[in-house]
């Protein structure tokens, strides 16, 4: 990972390639590339869909390696959807595959003038970007099956559906799986509406011929592997809980708590939550032959994904997340797996952010397009989406949009991006994260579940202010660092209770670049990381008011803890003091 | 008294769902978790009424106890 590839998209006679020695950007990875490359070199007042944003592709610092975890992929630019810098990241087999074939990151800028659609091939032997407008208005799943027909099995393909194409602002850009399934997206922000922009259809990354990335030290490398691999397994998150019931556990746990958003957000218990829980899911998987663990990439050892059958058997979508099955079901009143597994596959199929696009349909049933709890109501709105009607451009366009559109007053969203499945009322500290996230709302960002709900890494009283400010700063910093390594954010749960684990993952980083990398140089990564997006966003305009939440958390308390989210403006801005 | 217990993810093997049972007045969280052979260790969320409790927690007439393992997703 020594070299980086810039297509421009918009050169005069066509796309033209050129590579470039990793140079400042080389030994890091993931998020600290793509939002140092972003805060380098696009302007922050730029359009989100011009020819001057870019599009930043980056495997983590370890992706491409033989170390277990490691296959989280980055994706950067400025988000035509919050207007703020943007990194999402997915699992899927693209970061181990870009890993190996040696580019630390894939610049896509500028923009072409027709409309015709691209391809990029991308393996040891160089970069061809080739017009293929047979791929026009494909969505993922067919898409990717005519590509296998091409470019075989043996390659990942990251890919936009017709969403990204229509440059809808909840667009996603999917990954493939181990089985070639487009199920793993980098969701949020409307990263595929920006490779839509460039008019990018999909990137066949084709790694024939590559070895594994080789550590500095082989020995002391493995060693480390071994150690992290073991405190995985050890640790009750990762190595029973996830496998057994994938993320979707979460579901009786945040019902119980009564921090899980209810019709738009106006209770914080789901009476119907036990029928769509991780319990239920994976009994149900099991029972129709479907798989209730599952890996999202090679080398992963927490297996938290699962595969969804219908009652005969047949393949629906991979296993939905806790958050897909939150905001397609309890956030809508909706209290059946079968039609969320239905939404989540035309969620992947279609090309957009499960989040955003369930967070809308919300609205719109608050709105009145269809009643709470109408299944086939909701179904029918997200096929508007993959028409691309009128109707589905405005839900396709994510939360804010369709509320300003259809004049919602209460829209849960911060920077315009949907807030994820935690209330923040009685959850405050996820909802310092939401508030003062660069990336708008986003629950991965600093996930304060974990401490104030979960008890791992510690225990901070989810219904008091007090703490969270402090908790969500710590968690931004160390998540930045991680979404920088490559490494799935789950390990997080392993490596706060268990330092032994946090010791071996500094260990594997020291191991594989021969560096001297301590516990503090994490922090000062992560600090860095943070410090290049809001100074970003600041340049974009954005000040200390967009880092609230929308006034009726503030002023509209929901059963059953009756309170509302109550830290201070002053306390909010000193998150990012240190 | 009479209380509701609630069991979730790997506590459910062999054990139940959900289940109301007679106990002695004045028993604790910690009484009733070793009644039912939760390994301790194990434990995660304790909850009554949407509230993390302790151990220690003295559980009253009618109330319902929520028992979870270590989870986490997200």
């Amino acid at each position: 990972m020594d070299k980086i590839v810039r297509i421009n998209m918009g050169a005069a006679g066509g796309p033209q390639v050129t590579t470039e020695p990793a140079g400042e950007f080389a030994g890091l990875g993931g998020r600290a590339t793509t939002s140092m490359i972003i805060g380098k070199e696009v302007n922050p007042l730029c359009h989100a869909l011009g020819a001057e944003n870019k599009l930043v592709i980056a495997p983590g610092m370890l992706s491409g390696t033989s170390g277990a975890m490691s296959g989280r992929l980055s994706v950067g630019c400025k988000s035509p959807l919050t207007g703020t810098i943007k990194e999402s990241n997915a699992g899927g087999q693209a970061a181990q595959v870009l890993g190996r074939i040696g580019y630390a990151a894939i610049i896509i800028e500028g923009k072409p003038a027709g409309d015709d659609l691209y391809k990029i091939h991308v393996s040891s032997a160089g970069v061809k970007v080739e017009v293929d407008n047979s791929l026009k208005l494909l969505d993922n799943y067919p898409l990717i099956e005519k590509l296998r027909g091409q470019y075989g099995d043996k390659v990942a393909y990251m890919s936009i559906g017709s969403a990204g194409e229509r440059l809808m602002h909840a667009a996603s850009i999917a990954c493939t799986d181990p089985e070639l399934r487009p199920t793993r997206h980098c969701g949020r922000g409307g990263v595929g509406a920006v490779m839509g922009s460039k008019r990018v259809k999909a990137i066949i990354l084709d790694d024939s011929g590559c070895k594994q990335r080789a550590p500095h030290d082989p020995e002391a490398y493995r060693d480390a592997n071994r150690k992290f691999v073991e405190g995985l397994r050890k640790h009750p998150v990762t190595g029973e809980g996830l496998p057994a019931y994938g993320t979707n556990v979460l579901t009786n746990v945040l019902n119980e708590a009564g921090g899980y958003p209810t019709r738009n957000f106006t209770s914080g218990v789901f009476e119907g939550g036990a029928k769509i829980s991780g319990e239920a899911q994976a009994e149900l998987e099991t029972k129709r032959g479907g798989s209730a663990t599952h890996g999202c990439h090679r080398g992963c050892v927490i297996q938290c994904s699962g595969i969804f059958n219908d009652k005969d058997g047949n393949y629906v979508s991979k296993q939905p997340e806790y958050e897909t099955v939150w905001s397609h079901g309890g956030h809508c009143g909706i209290d059946d797996l079968d039609t969320i597994a239905k939404l989540d596959y035309m969620d992947d199929n279609i090309g957009v952010d499960t989040i955003e696009m369930g967070v809308t349909v919300g609205v719109a049933m608050t709105a009145g397009l269809c009643e709470f709890g109408d299944r086939e109501g909701a179904i029918r709105l997200v096929e508007e989406v993959a028409k691309g009607t009128p109707l589905g451009r405005i839900l396709g366009s994510g939360a804010g949009t369709t509320g300003k559109v259809f004049g919602v007053e209460k829209v849960p969203v911060v920077k315009n991006q949907a807030l994820p499945a935690y209330d923040p009322r009685p959850i405050q500290g996820i909802g310092v994260t939401y508030a003062t996230t660069p990336m708008g709302a986003d629950h991965t960002a600093g996930y304060a579940i974990a401490t104030n709900i979960l008890k791992v890494g510690g225990d901070v009283d989810p219904l008091k202010p007090e703490g969270q400010v402090e908790l969500s700063r710590n968690l931004q910093i160390a998540t930045a660092a991680i979404d920088s390594t490559g490494m799935c954010l789950f390990i997080a749960f392993a490596i706060m209770d268990q330092p032994e684990t946090f010791q071996a993952l500094i260990d594997m980083l020291n191991a594989f670049y021969g560096t001297n990398l301590t516990a503090d140089g994490v922090v000062a990564l992560g600090k860095q990381v943070l410090s290049v997006e809001r100074d970003f966003n600041q340049r974009a305009g954005f000040t200390k008011a967009d880092d609230r939440l929308p006034r009726y958390f503030y002023t509209d308390p929901i059963a059953p803890h009756n309170q509302t989210f109550s830290v201070t403006d002053e306390d909010l801005d000193s998150v990012f003091t240190w | 008294m009479k209380l509701t217990i609630k069991l979730f993810a790997t506590f459910r093997q062999g054990r139940f769902d959900i289940a109301e049972r007679e106990f002695a007045p004045g028993t604790t969280v910690g009484q009733i978790v070793d009644q039912l052979d939760l390994p301790r260790e194990k434990l995660g969320i304790l909850m009554v009424n949407s509230r993390h409790v302790q151990l220690e927690r003295v559980m009253a007439e009618g109330e319902t106890l929520a028992i979870f393992p270590l989870v986490g997703g997200g």
